[in-house]
Parts: C-alpha cells; structure tokens; sequence
C-alpha cells in the first residue's frame, strides 16, 4: 500500500472512531445501537496500536531487535522458552482476560453506558496498556524478574517491602470480593450450584484422564471436561425442578460462603495436577471460546442499548454502589481499562517467553487492548438490558426492599420502569426463582449475555440453558483465580516466613503448606464472610476496596516504570507513565479518603459505623461496626502504603534530575541476539 | 502461486499458528520440550515427572481477576 494510501486509511479510521465517540457522547434520549460502541472501541484501539504504542516503542523505550531477550540467553525449555510472538500473545490475553472486566462496567453501568464506555477507551490507552507493555519490556531487560524485585532494585528497600506488602494483600482482598461474587449469583440457584458443584468432579476427573489414561493430552482433556460442562448445565434444569435435589442444591449465602472457603483451602493444600491444572485448562477452554462467541453475538445482533448515556446516579446515590462518578466510576472499572493485577503477569510468564524485544509492544500493548474489548462488550451486555431490571437485579434489598412489589416501586420511582411480573416473567424464562436482590454483577452480565445469545442462536427456549452457561463460564472463571490466587498467596506467605523459620520457606513441607494456606484462605474468607452478612450486599463496601486495591497496585507499577524512565535519561518522555499515573494516585487517594471519611454512611465506612452505634446495638451490630472499622484501617494501610511508594520514587526523580544521584538502571548488560541475521532478513 | 493457493496457505498457517497458541496455553508444548530435553517418551511416568517438575511453577503462575 502507498504512503498516500495509508494516510487516508488512517484518516478514514480516525474520522470513524471520532464520529461514533461524538454519537454516544452526544445522543440523549433514544435508544443507540451497540455498534456505536463496537466502532469507537475498534478505531480507538487501532489508532492508539498503531501510533502511541509505536511511539512509546520507538522514542520512550528504545525497542531494540538486535538484543538477546531473556528466552535466548536463558533457554532452559522450561520457564525460559523463545515462543512465537502470536502464541505470546494467546498466552498473555489467556492469563490477563478473568471476570473483571465482565463485573466491573456491568457495575459501572449503574451510571448509564457512557462514563464507563470513555474511560474503558481512555484507561486502556493511555494507561494500561501503557503500563503493561512497559513493565512486560523492562522485565524483560531484567531476566524476567517480578513487580516486587523491580520496585527493590529501582526504588529501594523500603519500596520493595513496601510493593511485597501491597502484593498480597491486595490478592487477599480480591479473592474475598471474588468470592462474594460466587455467593450472589448461586445463592437460592439449584441449578447453578448444580452446575458449578459438577465442574469440581469433571476438574478431578480431567486431572486423573491427563495423568493416568491419556498422559499430556491437556486440549483432548479440555474438551472432554467442556462436553461435560455442557451436560451439567443441560442436567441442571432437571435438579432445580426436582423438590429433593432442588432443595439440596438452593443453598444460602452463608453456606456458599463456607463451601467455597473449604473449596479454596483443598484447592490451595492438593497437588497442582489434581484439581488446580485441569480446572485451569477448563476455565481458558471455556473463557477463549465463550469470549469470541459474545463478540460474534454482538456483530451478529447489533443490540440496542436501553440504559441511558448517563443516569441520575452520577450525583454519588446509585443503589449498586455509593460514591459520585468521580472517583468511583474509575475504581469500579479496573480490569478493562488499567489493572494493577496485569503487572504481575507482565512480570511473570510472558517476559521469560518473548523473543525479541519488539514483540513487547504487540504481547503487553495488544493483549490489553484485547482485554478492554472484552470490557467492552460487558457493558453493552449489561446495557441491553431495560434499566429497571438492570436496577432490580442488581440493588440489594438494603436500598429497594426484600418485596418483589416493594423493589419494583422503589425502581419505578427512581424513573426506570418495571413491574414484578416483568421479573417474574424474565425469572422464570432463565430457571430462576426469582433474580431480585442479584448483587454483585454476575447474573445482570449473564442475564444480557443470554439475551443476546438467544436472540442470536435458539430463541427464547435456550434463554435458560444461555443464562446458566454464562454464570457457570463466571463462576469457573472466578473459581480459579481463587484457587490460584489462593496458591499464589500461599507461596509468598511460604517465601517470606522462610525468613523467619527455615522449614515455613519449604514449599513442600505440608505442616507449612496447610498452615500457610489456612491463613491465607482465612484471611480472604473473613472478607467474603463479612460480604456475605452486609445488609447492603457486600459489594457496596467490598468492590470499592478491590478497586482501590487494584489501582493501588497499578500506581505501584507506574512509580517503577516512570522511576527506569528517569533512570534510562529519558525523562522528557515521563509523561507517558506520569500521566496515568497521576490520574491513579488522584482517583485512589479520593476514593480511600470518602471510603473512609465521608460522612455519608453509605460511601464512608467510619459514618457507617457511627451510624450503626448510635442505633440499637446487638451482636450483629457490634460485629458489622467492627467491620467497617477494619475496612477503614485496611484502605488506610493500603494508601498508606501507597503513599510511601509515590514519595519515595518522586525523591529518587528529583535527586536523578538534580544530578545527585547517579542515574543507573539496573538492567541485565546487552548481548546481541544470535538471530541477527534472521532480524536482518 | 494462484491467489487461491496463497490464500488457502496463509488460513493453513492461521490455524496451525492457532494450534499452536492452544498447546503452548495448555501446556502441551511444555510437555513435548520436557519429554525431548530429558529424551523420554510419553508415559504415565513421564507425565508425573513432567508435573512434579513443574510444580512450583504452574502454582505460582498468577492468573488476573
């Protein structure tokens, strides 16, 4: 193509883009079609690939194709392996693509589809993927090491305890909202417990297929155990009709809560190949396949959007979470437009698999971008749907009352019409009792994911069998970030005691693998069990602090980058961390001071509990004061922490800039590829 | 090369890379470098080697929320 030629191409995607980013910023009042969305986000992405990543490739990072990566120089065939740049980046998407980005702007959408459409487009271009792409190439010009050995290395001591710290308590804090996210949707759900329970035996069978029948055939096994999955939804329906098996499998939220914290700590302290690999395999089977089946659903249906651009819960009053759009909206949507959580896998696996340094650009940049479509597509499935079943699905029965009439009254008058039969209706079309009081995102996602599925393939009959296959696809998706977050948890809980008592650091030994787990899975448990008893539903007080959480570990991840930056003499270019990292520490610092100081009970933890105790006080009472009390120091902690990084880094640029310190990187020394001539060629 | 044939050609090489993406995410090609780096056949024992070997790592592979 000419260069004449691909300046209008590029011209043409920029006034596309422009065009359908004017039409759903600007459009009030009728309905919009999804495509809008669908053109922005592709157009967005395309340009922001095509010229900011090459930017930041060519001028900030200086990509040099002539440099051994780390999978040369290293190869072991075991961690340290040269792999095809698109195998990468399959890898990558696989690991960074969990239910995040489906629950947050489905929780996000509370505040119509566009807040939460802009800063999926912005946060991903300007931040995370900026973020993963530069953190994937410095662990790369550093043997591959880990978020927290950089920060040591590049900040300082302080730093690097400080990031360790961070690490895992924002894994323990995520695990528990995770958690909760299960519990909602199950709960009083047969056949989505049925479901769910089911993928434990068929994860257990894969693992001894792999082993004992068929050794090593992971893709054969992954589609037996999807085959199975599938005739456990189908089963299902039979389960939630039958009044004995239904009654065994319509649990309540504390039995869920305690189930699932027995399952975390089995999956934790069993062997990896027993239950944590194959379900791992099941869930990527399961998430690579349903997400490109939604994005072809989408195209296929181009639904239109019935949640208006913005709603009248921008002012902070919103029944899905409290808080004004500014900061919570940027808190809510994490994964999708910038996930602390994604430095952690950038500094993991994929560094020690790339084989040259270019190919960073289209593995951290690209797969993040990938990742905010998915993003994308939550929120157009959850806009789908009429607002007033969006608010009824998903407002605890705290804010609109546990009587079906009472909730549809309290919505209705809010401007967003629906009846009770409406719900009933939609209730009895998924196979569910009833779908009031569905907090925490999963069952708003599935129910528009059904919708459009079934309009696409099925029609009305397989509403259910959709409905059912879109929770079981959350639930396995969440399940296994527990069990791995859970494990991951553990060995670094493992790691650090080992400091203190030799025999706690051995990985193997079980005394310190069933302790270490326990404490991990208690501490994660505590916070899905409070959850689990907030009148508000949990995710009112819960995912506001994982959002903090998550942003707090980007902010981590920013210092470090904008820190080498300096380092590297390129600190005309800071900006480009700078920047979002600014905007982070702007937005988690607001958040953590009204999640902990603002006197609106339902945004600050503190009024709450002053709330509480100045009300009739019993048990109950006194342990939910407590609990706000401890999500006040554990925000607190958090930020605090935070903070220390910021400032610490901050000096470290000022002494470099000022000339007082000498500016070194501590990257590994150059050694030129040995595929030179190939790079060459 | 007809236009045809090259363009049957790049969606063979599409799929095959796609393969290639599932077996390097399932481990499968793990296993394989395992199997030639230790110059073993497939078995049910070099499959527990292979998982024993990569224990620590697969549990400490951290996968995202």
């Amino acid at each position: 193509m000419s260069k004449p030629v691909r300046a209008l191409v590029w011209v043409a995607v920029a006034a596309a883009g422009a065009l359908s980013i004017a039409t759903i910023a600007i459009r009030r009042g009728e309905q919009l079609s999804a495509m809008w969305l669908v053109v922005a986000a592709v157009c967005t992405y395309a340009l922001g690939y095509r010229f900011y990543s090459k930017f930041i490739a060519a001028k900030v990072l200086a990509l040099d194709a002539m440099r051994a990566t780390p999978a040369e120089r290293l190869e072991n065939g075991r961690d340290f392996v040269r792999t095809n740049k698109w195998v990468v980046f399959g890898h990558h998407f696989a690991a960074i693509a969990g239910p995040g980005p489906l629950v947050g702007p489905v929780l996000a959408a509370q505040f119509g589809y566009l807040p939460g459409t802009l800063w999926i487009l912005v946060g991903a271009v300007f931040g995370g993927c900026v973020q993963d792409f530069v953190i994937l190439l410095f662990s790369v010009r550093r043997d591959g090491k880990s978020l927290t050995e950089m920060a040591k290395d590049e900040i300082g001591r302080v730093g690097g305890f400080v990031a360790y710290v961070a690490v895992i308590s924002i894994i323990v804090v995520l695990l528990g909202v995770c958690a909760l996210i299960v519990v909602n949707a199950l709960k009083a759900s047969p056949w989505g417990t049925f479901t769910i329970a089911m993928t434990i035996p068929i994860a257990l069978l894969m693992g001894v297929y792999l082993r004992r029948l068929r050794p090593g055939k992971v893709l054969e096994s992954s589609i037996l155990g999807f085959v199975l999955v599938m005739l456990a939804i189908w089963g299902g329906q039979w389960v939630s009709q039958s009044p004995t098996w239904g009654s065994y499998f319509a649990l309540s939220a504390p039995t869920l809560a305690i189930l699932i914290i027995v399952y975390g700590f089995a999956a934790s302290a069993l062997p990896v190949w027993l239950l944590l690999a194959p379900r791992d395999y099941l869930s990527t089977f399961v998430k690579l396949g349903t997400i490109a089946v939604l994005a072809l659903g989408i195209v296929a249906l181009r639904p239109t959007l019935h949640m208006p651009a913005l709603t009248r819960f921008i002012d902070g009053t919103g029944p899905v979470f409290a808080g004004n759009l500014f900061p919570f909206a940027f808190i809510t949507i994490a994964c999708g437009a910038v996930s602390g959580f994604h430095s952690l896998i950038s500094s993991g696996t994929t560094p020690k698999l790339i084989s040259r340094e270019t190919e960073t650009r289209m593995v951290g940049y690209g797969a993040m971008l990938a990742e905010s479509m998915v993003a994308v597509m939550a929120t157009i499935a959850a806009c789908v749907l009429q607002p007033g079943t969006y608010f009824a699905i998903n407002s605890p029965a705290g804010i609109v009352g546990q009587a079906p009439e009472a909730a549809v009254s309290v919505i209705s008058n809010w401007g967003f019409p629906v009846t009770a039969g409406d719900m009933h209706g939609l209730a009895q079309a998924v196979g569910e009792q009833t779908l009031f009081n569905r907090t925490g995102g999963a069952p708003a996602f599935a129910v528009g994911m059904a919708h459009i599925f079934s309009h696409t393939i099925g029609g009305q009959a397989l509403m259910a069998i959709w409905y059912h296959f879109a929770i079981m696809f959350e639930a396995l998706f969440i399940l296994t970030v527990l069990d791995a977050g859970t494990r991951v948890g553990r060995f670094m809980l493992q790691d650090a005691l080992g400091h203190v008592w030799k025999p706690m650091g051995r990985t193997s030994w079980y005394p310190s693998i069933l302790s270490t787990s326990a404490l991990i899975v208690l501490a994660w448990g505590y916070f899905l069990w409070q959850g689990v008893k907030d009148p508000l539903g949990g995710i009112n007080s819960l995912w506001p602090l994982f959002g903090i959480a998550n942003q707090s570990l980007a902010t981590v991840a920013l210092c470090v980058a904008t820190t080498i930056i300096v380092k590297m003499g390129r600190a005309r270019y800071a900006l480009v961390t700078l920047a979002p990292l600014s905007w982070l520490v702007a937005v988690t610092f607001t958040a953590a001071y009204h999640k902990v100081f603002d006197p609106n009970p339902r945004i600050g933890f503190l009024s709450h509990a002053q709330q509480l105790a100045s009300g009739v006080t019993g048990p109950t009472t006194a342990r939910l004061i407590f609990n706000d009390r401890l999500d006040a120091v554990v925000t607190g902690v958090m930020i605090a922490m935070v903070g220390v990084i910021v400032v610490e880094s901050a000096l470290g640029w000022v002494r470099v800039l000022n000339g007082r310190t000498e500016a070194r990187v501590r990257e590994t020394p150059f050694v030129a590829t040995r595929f030179a001539a190939e790079e060459q060629a | 090369m007809t236009n045809t044939a090259a363009f049957l050609s790049r969606i063979q090489h599409a799929l095959e890379l796609a393969h290639a993406t599932l077996r390097e995410i399932f481990d499968e090609s793990a296993y394989i470098r395992f199997l030639q780096r230790r110059g073993l056949t497939s078995s049910r024992e070099s499959y527990a080697q292979f998982l024993r070997e990569g224990e620590a790592t697969r549990g400490r592979r951290v996968r995202c929320c």
